[in-house]
């Protein structure tokens, strides 16, 4: 049995024992735990070596068309498999003890489903794990947002239809890769082995730029690419802390992944069609500018947080249009970062919400005087949301913009130069919102009588924890950086 | 012991039951019920151990009977349909005692045992006689059990409308099966086939001759456009019995309609082309005809009356997707499939709404407000039926509509694709519903429901075969391999 295996089935276990009536925060914080230190120990027993996969197993589950419970990884996996771990830690940790046991069923099985996503190697599984933690994630907007029965029901609607008809699309694109690169022999859902299909008979360049463009679509849904962002912020807002943590963290990146391990290996020209290329920049540069100057309007800390993680999206799908060894290195660096920034700043702001009752930045102010380490913890996720040098998303951001300029050796001037040229502007609206937040909620007076005291000790440690995390990430990116020697390069 | 044997002790069984009930008043009805359960659990132990080859079965049957995998399958899909059947009329038995006349209700048990007798023959059928016979023997036992608690309007209403459609629908199959045999002047598969690749054969008396068939059968299994009558007998009939409707009468249809549509659609087969494509046709319809009037129910009963309805039209998709080589299974055998996802996820589902009903739950979608909270179990069940009746990944749903949809791919069927999506993608809302129902709002008595362990077993052995099917098809997969490749070849 694959160490990978037991890192999947151990959320599931933990979330059937609370589901029973195991006491529901030893079980599921013991799990995260145990799933942290296992993807701990498997990082520092992972060897980058090209094209071969770590810790692979593989059961046959259905013949022909040939699918087969089949794990594995490369330095992709494992970099958001320590997110997924990392984040979950988190999660589970700060749920409140007198929430009801169904948070913590719920946040283990997106953990399940999400290391189910990223550690499967077959196609089926990983599309079938990720529909396995949207629905806790619904059931959970739904039942415990944070807005009354019919609003938080009308949110959990829209980003159901949404992310149904992604999926479905997803689904579609999935297919037709499959059917396309089967042959007429025998279905296989294998990535390694459509990998390989790949690389010896390629698709036609026109047909490469249409199934990747479906699969965009798709796959762009999950991660609320522009136009098709709406239903991130609110849902975002109104979902319960954990869930929002697990899946703005953690979940969306599955949409980015499948793109960067997928999409891009198998369909390697798709994204330089140049039509796709086009639409793709465009959408992305949607993300950054337009949802940026969304961002800046908001008034409230949720929204802000909500709509800057939907932005933030545009750097890596920037990434991935370049889809140089560069910039994908440093798309996936700022997965990892911008989950566990995102993760701290919701649970930062989910305690604020609970302490003060609302997060309108109109109504606070100078909290930091009350709580100077909330506040500080606060500037880590913020300053570092923002791309500021020793936090981990500056050296993922950098890398990002890097590659893709440099693409296509650096001589030409095109619409991917132009792209980053307007897209490095979204790193000053991200610093106009974010250091106003700051601003609002932590300096000045407290003239509003709000008042609110720092986390006990106990309650600090998640948080530091994904402080940390930034910390050593943004000072040494090349611990991460150096398991990505075998990332995919198309 | 041959199969035959098995099917000859379960009419005996049904007859003996019948006689009792009728000749000695004393027997009560907790021991007829008994031996009906009883008496089919023992035929699904000995089919289980009987010898399968056509060599066992006696030498007037062999010509009439073949034993191919296909075969094989649907008769244990028809024992394990009517076990859950007879355990939902145990389960059901208060409503019927409140709306049988005196309260008698034993002929609910000694009907499903011949009804299951005729299912498993129909899955051996070579000719269309046989077929008719059994088709029959089916939809008389159902005629008489949909009017059963014939105290209620609503089961006399389902009835009334249950016999004269299906007495109409029965007239149409003959008409088609005269025709069939005029044209073709034979009356069995072989015969029919082998006519039908003959160029001389008059190709629009026998299209005439197939749709009149097509469109009988259309009526058994509730294929749009003659799927009208679905939603009203559904939620009048008692619950085993819309049961046994929505999973063996259906089965039984499409088993036939399995042999028919090889029949026709044999490699050289004059009609070939018009066949699938009245196929792929009617499947679409009958997909949107079905999930998009889902959307707007709001008593559960009904809802899954118009799901039957949608998942009939996936069934017709997968028949109309003929064979490839890319797969393990033939359109036959991903029917086979098919219907063998839907069993556990439909009798889940009426299991959930006869154990509320037992405990005065209505089946509006209001009703089951709180349930997460008052039976966490019960709840919990529900959430994993519907969500394979919906498809999602990992339950046994999903497995049915991937291979499904590879099909007609595989066909460039791009239309029909298209419909079965939409009616996936409203499926996610009609179904999610009333799971969303369950775990909101507040109960309106706080007061447990209680479920028996015989119960607790059965949803569990339920919920247990769903996930099975999900996360390991080949267990499914397996039995029905060949199916596909005999019943094309018994065609030729």
């Amino acid at each position: 049995m694959s160490i990978l295996e037991i890192v999947i089935l151990l959320p599931l276990l933990a979330a059937l024992a609370v589901c029973l009536g195991a006491p529901a925060r030893l079980v599921s914080v013991g799990s995260a735990m145990v799933n942290l230190g296992l993807m701990l120990g498997a990082a520092t027993k992972f060897k980058a070596v090209a094209g071969e996969l770590a810790f692979t197993s593989s059961r046959v589950v259905l013949d022909n068309p040939s699918i087969n419970f089949a794990v594995g990884m490369d330095g992709t996996s494992l970099i958001l498999g320590l997110l997924t771990a990392l984040v979950t830690l988190a999660a589970v940790w700060q749920i409140a003890d007198d929430r009801p046991p169904i948070y913590h069923t719920a946040s283990q099985l997106i953990a399940a489903g999400a290391f189910g996503a990223f550690l499967c190697t077959d196609l089926f599984f990983l599309y079938a794990f990720h529909e396995l933690a949207l629905i806790p994630t619904f059931l959970m907007i739904a039942l415990h947002g944070r807005a009354d029965e019919a609003a938080r029901k009308a949110v959990a609607w829209k980003a159901t239809l949404y992310l149904g008809a992604g999926s479905l699309v997803l689904l579609a694109g999935l297919g037709w890769l499959v059917l396309e690169y089967s042959g007429g022999q025998k279905l296989t859902f294998d990535l390694n082995a459509l990998r390989a299909m790949a690389a010896t008979n390629p698709l036609p360049a026109e047909k490469q730029g249409i199934i990747f463009f479906v699969l965009l679509l798709g796959f762009g849904t999950l991660v609320s690419l522009f136009p098709l962002h709406s239903w991130a912020a609110p849902a975002y807002a109104t979902a319960p802390v954990p869930v929002a943590m697990l899946h703005a963290g953690v979940l969306k990146k599955f949409g980015l992944y499948g793109l960067i391990q997928i999409a891009l290996p198998l369909l390697p020209q798709g994204p330089h069609v140049p039509w796709v290329q086009k639409a793709l920049l465009l959408m992305l540069l949607g993300n950054i500018l337009v949802v940026g100057f969304v961002t800046i309007a908001q008034k409230s800390l949720d929204r802000i947080l909500g709509n800057s993680s939907v932005m933030h999206m545009g750097y890596i799908f920037l990434g991935i249009a370049a889809g140089t060894e560069l910039a994908l290195r440093g798309a996936v660096l700022l997965m990892f970062a911008h989950g566990v920034s995102i993760a701290l700043l919701f649970a930062l702001a989910g305690r604020l919400r609970n302490q003060l009752g609302t997060l309108e930045l109109a109504k606070l102010g100078g909290l930091a005087s009350h709580a100077p380490v909330f506040a500080i913890l606060f500037a880590f996720g913020a300053f570092a949301s923002i791309g500021l040098p020793g936090l981990a998303n500056f050296a993922g951001e950098v890398l990002v913009f890097l590659g893709a300029f440099g693409a296509e050796g650096g001589t030409t001037f095109g619409p991917l130069q132009w792209t980053v040229v307007l897209a490095l502007w979204g790193v000053v609206m991200s610093a106009v919102y974010m250091l106003r937040a700051y601003r609002d909620i932590f300096q000045g007076s407290a003239t509003t009588g709000l008042f609110m005291n720092d986390p006990s000790l106990f309650q600090r440690l998640p948080l530091i924890l994904l402080a940390a995390a930034l910390l050593i990430a943004g000072c040494c990116p090349w611990l991460l950086l150096d398991l990505l020697k075998t990332a995919p390069v198309p | 012991m041959s199969v035959f044997a098995v099917e000859i002790f379960l009419v005996l069984l049904g007859v003996g039951l019948l006689c009792l009930e009728a000749l000695l008043p004393s027997v009560t009805r907790r021991a007829i019920a008994a031996l009906s359960l009883g008496g089919t659990a023992l035929a699904l132990v000995l089919f289980a151990f009987a010898d399968t080859s056509a060599a066992a079965l006696p030498a007037f049957v062999q010509p009439f009977h073949q034993l191919d995998s296909l075969a094989l399958f649907y008769k244990g899909f028809a024992l394990v349909a009517t076990l859950a059947v007879l355990w939902l009329t145990v389960e059901n038995r208060g409503y019927l005692e409140r709306h049988c006349p005196e309260g008698r209700h034993g002929e609910m048990f000694s009907l499903p045992p011949l009804v299951c007798a005729g299912m498993m023959w129909m899955a051996s059928a070579k000719d269309l006689m046989t077929v008719f016979v059994c088709l029959e023997l089916v939809t008389v036992s159902f005629y008489v059990l949909v009017a059963f608690a014939r105290k209620s309007s609503l089961v006399l209403e389902a009835g009334v409308k249950y016999l004269i459609l299906g007495a109409l629908s029965t007239g149409v199959l003959v008409y088609g099966i005269a025709w069939t045999y005029g044209v073709t002047d034979s009356m069995s598969f072989d015969g029919i086939s082998a006519a039908l690749a003959d160029p001389e054969t008059p190709r629009r008396g026998a299209l005439l001759g197939a749709a009149f068939l097509l469109a009988g059968l259309g009526f058994k299994v509730a294929a749009a456009p003659f799927h009208i009558w679905v939603p009203d007998v559904y939620q009048g009939a008692p619950l085993p019995v819309t049961t046994f409707l929505s999973v063996g009468s259906k089965a039984a249809g499409f088993v036939v309609l399995s042999r028919v549509v090889a029949a026709f659609t044999a490699a050289e087969s004059l009609i070939r082309t018009e066949i699938t494509t009245l196929l792929l046709i009617a499947g679409a319809a009958t997909i949107l005809l079905g999930s998009l009037p889902a959307l707007f129910q709001t008593s559960v009963k009904r809802l899954l009356a118009y799901s039957s309805i949608s998942h009939a039209g996936y069934l017709l998709l997968a028949l109309a997707a003929a064979p490839t080589a890319r797969h393990d299974l033939s359109s036959a055998g991903v029917t086979a499939f098919y219907l063998g996802t839907y069993l556990p996820m439909t009798v889940l589902g009426f299991l959930v709404l006869s154990v509320l009903r037992q405990n005065g739950v209505g089946d509006d979608l209001r009703d089951l407000a709180g349930l997460g909270r008052r039976q966490p179990f019960l709840a919990l069940a529900a959430t994993l039926g519907f969500a394979s009746l919906a498809g999602l990944p990992l339950t046994a749903g999903f497995m049915g509509k991937l291979l499904v949809f590879l099909g007609l791919v595989d066909h460039a069927a791009w239309a029909a694709l298209t419909c079965a999506v939409i009616g996936a993608a409203a499926g996610f809302y009609y179904y999610l519903r009333p799971v969303l129902a369950m775990y909101s709002g507040s109960p309106a008595t706080a007061e447990p429901i209680k479920l028996s362990t015989a119960t607790r077993a059965v949803l569990f052995a339920l919920v247990a075969a769903i996930i099975v099917i999900g996360v390991y098809p080949r267990s499914l997969q397996a039995p029905l391999k060949s199916a596909g490749t005999t019943a094309v070849h018994a065609s030729h």
